[in-house]
């Protein structure tokens, strides 16, 4: 799941708690703040919260899946391949077979929103400066040990408030809060593919463009439809070996070397983040094959953002990641020839900022996760020597 | 944690089934403590062929009540090596519990009413729960989720003065993680805040993914997260999962219910894959009372012309781990194991 996103974002309680779910106030069409949502509708106890959502009413036949006698059913959403009997569900927990019908039921089934600006993400190469309405699903195809948004990656979506939000709805929310964009986050985009995809297809209705945050352990062709209809994606590249991935992650590394390759060759937008984990990814090697990795693969401009771990979930026993370690992670991917290293988690660190990779001249400033400064140009280059600067900087 | 997932299945049949034989043994003395690591554990698997009216099918048969509380009886009884008197059958559950105790019984009701824990047998053991002075008030019977039990045929009772009876959705989960082994989960309020003594209270039947589901595996049914223990055959996550203080301070006793069993196809109910077993299975040792269970289950396909859950690749493997020296859960070497059939 995409759990060092709220690490990637400070730490902030962007995920909605078990305790308390800001209202979208959608049906109710009650006042938000301009920019942020109204005040959380106070404490709203979990058995009442779960007890108040009618099932059915997320629940849709699900569309990456084949049919097995017995009623079971083969999921083909992730590498992982669920075979799931009647009445079970699959690893992610959000996915159930009926009588020999996969069905997901967390389409619509928003159990965390919120606006963020877009360097949250982070995406630090695509609409700068502009903030995302973001949602997420409870479930996740993976458990990360250093999850930090376990309590709704790693519930079943019945345990969670959440609140009925259409792909419609959330099309219109994003436009009357001035967002370009709708984000899929928090929690594991991958396991809501469904309501992603709908969603993205009446946003882009609206004039409004969807990007992903995710883990990208998917399969080929879920990959391609669901990610398809988006506009940009941020990877959680979440180590280089498939020791830690079995371990730490409980998935496979090869499959999101495949679908980073995938979204390469399909034209998407696409940042790398990696979470650096002391001790278990933070190896000289394990960066430099990595940089080495992404140059020969994807090409030297894909942005890379080294994030700063924080203990939490099940590695509680790992220190802060030392910024020495992230500044050792970015001088390797440098030297291997990579154009955009970042440094995140780590406010005030000049490697927040965007170069020019040319003419070493400072792009785009960022304090926060706010873009203070931009200067490229609306043809993409840089003002001072013209260089081409990869992304989208501009609506 | 040495990772467990590897072992072959050679290692495992070589631990688990070369005494498969000694099943048949009966009438062995009293161990006290099954847990006791040197003693053998206890498993009564008792049957009564008229539990039901002949010619009742799987999803009518109506069970004889008079003639289930008896054999409850005599269960109990047997297990714990008394005497058969009314007086005993009293005598053996304030082994399990007293007036000072909060019981919980946990259920399974993932199937509906085909395959799920009999309610009549349920209110047999709150009968003799509060027969031995447990005020009813201080007896819960919960499973997951509430509707799931009101399917399965319970009346769902919160407050008051009687058996209490729902789901954990009522309460949720406790906020604070549980971890032993590679997952962490939260534990339904129900077990952790609502009882000190845990009765499983599981079914016997097939599980196309782990290979048999009965006592340890019906733990899935405490925490918010079984979705995460089921790769691998559920190996070891039944086992760890049963490691964790919360349910193994708590368990007191096993009674399977096996009045109805499902040989294949499970965990959904299949009534062309289930049979009247009649019959109830009972331990302290849920490590052997799952191994016991299990081979019943392979007797039975073994009858329908279907292959072994090892030639189907689903062995449950997990027992053995369960009873392997890094969990101590309990036994798996029929050695170990006194079935006490009656």
């Amino acid at each position: 799941m995409s759990c060092e996103l709220v690490a990637a974002e400070g730490g902030a309680c962007m995920a909605l708690d078990r305790r308390s779910f800001l209202m979208c106030a959608l049906a109710s069409g009650a006042a938000l703040g301009a920019g942020e949502f109204a005040a959380p509708a106070g404490a709203v106890p979990l058995a009442a919260g779960a007890q108040a959502q009618n099932d059915a009413q997320f629940t849709f036949e699900a569309k990456f899946y084949e049919k097995l006698a017995n009623r079971k059913i083969k999921c083909k959403l992730c590498p992982r391949e669920c075979v799931v009997g009647d009445k079970e569900r699959g690893y992610c927990g959000v996915r159930e077979n009926h009588g020999g019908v996969y069905y997901t039921l967390v389409h619509s089934r928003v159990c965390a929103a919120h606006i963020d600006p877009i360097e949250k993400k982070p995406l630090f190469h695509y609409l700068p400066g502009t903030n995302a309405f973001s949602i997420a699903t409870a479930g996740c195809n993976v458990n990360c040990k250093f999850c930090q948004n376990w309590d709704i990656s790693q519930s079943r979506p019945e345990e969670i408030p959440a609140q009925y939000i259409s792909p419609h709805q959330a099309a219109d929310i994003a436009r009357k809060y001035d967002c370009p964009t709708i984000a899929y986050t928090y929690s594991e985009p991958v396991v809501f593919a469904e309501y992603l995809m709908d969603t993205a297809d009446a946003a882009h209705q609206a004039g409004v463009r969807s990007i992903v945050v995710s883990n990208g352990y998917m399969q080929h062709d879920s990959l391609e439809q669901a990610y398809g209809k988006m506009d940009a994606v941020k990877i959680d590249l979440k180590a280089f070996n498939e020791s830690y991935y079995g371990k730490v992650v409980t998935g496979q590394l090869k499959p999101v070397l495949d679908s980073l390759v995938t979204l390469r060759k399909m034209g998407k937008w696409t940042e790398i983040v990696y979470l650096v984990v002391p001790s278990l990814n933070d190896d000289d090697e394990e960066f430099r094959g990595l940089a080495a990795w992404i140059k020969a693969n994807l090409g030297p401009d894909v942005p890379l953002h080294f994030t700063q771990f924080h203990p939490e979930y099940l590695l509680k026993n790992l220190p802060i990641t030392p910024v020495a370690t992230l500044e050792r992670a970015k001088a390797i991917a440098d030297a291997e020839g990579l154009h955009y290293v970042y440094i995140g988690n780590v406010p005030g660190h000049p490697a927040q900022n965007t170069y020019c990779p040319q003419c070493r001249k400072m792009l785009v400033e960022r304090v926060g996760f706010t873009a203070s400064q931009l200067l490229i140009r609306k043809d993409s280059t840089c003002p001072y020597c013209r260089h081409s600067i990869p992304g989208i900087w501009h609506a | 944690m040495t990772d467990l997932r590897n072992r072959s299945r050679r290692d495992f049949l070589a631990r688990c089934l070369t005494g498969a034989a000694a099943m048949g043994v009966a009438g062995l003395p009293a161990t006290g403590e099954a847990q006791a690591a040197a003693a053998k554990s206890r498993v009564v698997v008792a049957r009564d062929p008229l539990l039901r009216g002949s010619g009742a099918t799987i999803e009518s048969g109506r069970i004889d009540v008079g003639r289930l509380e008896t054999l409850l009886d005599r269960t109990m009884q047997s297990l714990f090596s008394l005497p058969a008197t009314h007086e005993n059958s009293i005598a053996a559950w304030r082994r399990v519990a007293d007036a000072s105790d909060k019981v919980s019984l946990k259920v399974n009701t993932l199937g509906g009413r085909g395959i799920s824990t009999n309610v009549d047998l349920v209110d047999a053991v709150c009968e003799r729960l509060q027969q031995a002075g447990v005020p009813a008030r201080n007896i819960i019977v919960w499973d997951r989720d509430t509707e799931e039990m009101e399917r399965a045929g319970f009346r769902i009772v919160v407050g008051g003065d009687r058996v209490q009876c729902y789901g954990t959705d009522r309460v949720g989960y406790e906020d604070d993680l549980s971890a032993w082994g590679s997952v962490g989960s939260r534990f339904s309020k129900i077990l952790t805040r609502s009882s000190n003594v845990l009765i499983n209270l599981p079914v016997l039947k097939d599980h196309d993914g782990a290979g048999v589901t009965i006592a340890l595996k019906n733990m899935y049914g405490t925490i918010h997260n079984p979705n995460k223990y089921h790769p691998n055959g559920c190996d070891p996550y039944v086992a760890d999962l049963n490691m964790l203080p919360e349910i193994r301070s708590r368990t007191k006793l096993v009674i399977c219910d096996a009045t109805t069993a499902m040989y294949e196809g499970g965990p959904g109910f299949k009534p062309e894959h289930s049979w009247k077993l009649n019959g109830l299975l009972a331990a302290r040792d849920a490590v052997a009372l799952d191994f016991t269970g299990w081979q019943i289950i392979e007797r039975k396909r073994a009858e329908m012309g279907l292959k072994t859950l090892d030639a189907e690749q689903r062995a449950p493997r997990y027992i053995a781990t369960a009873a392997n020296n890094e969990h101590g859960l309990g036994h798996c070497d029929p050695a170990r194991i006194a079935v006490i059939e009656i």
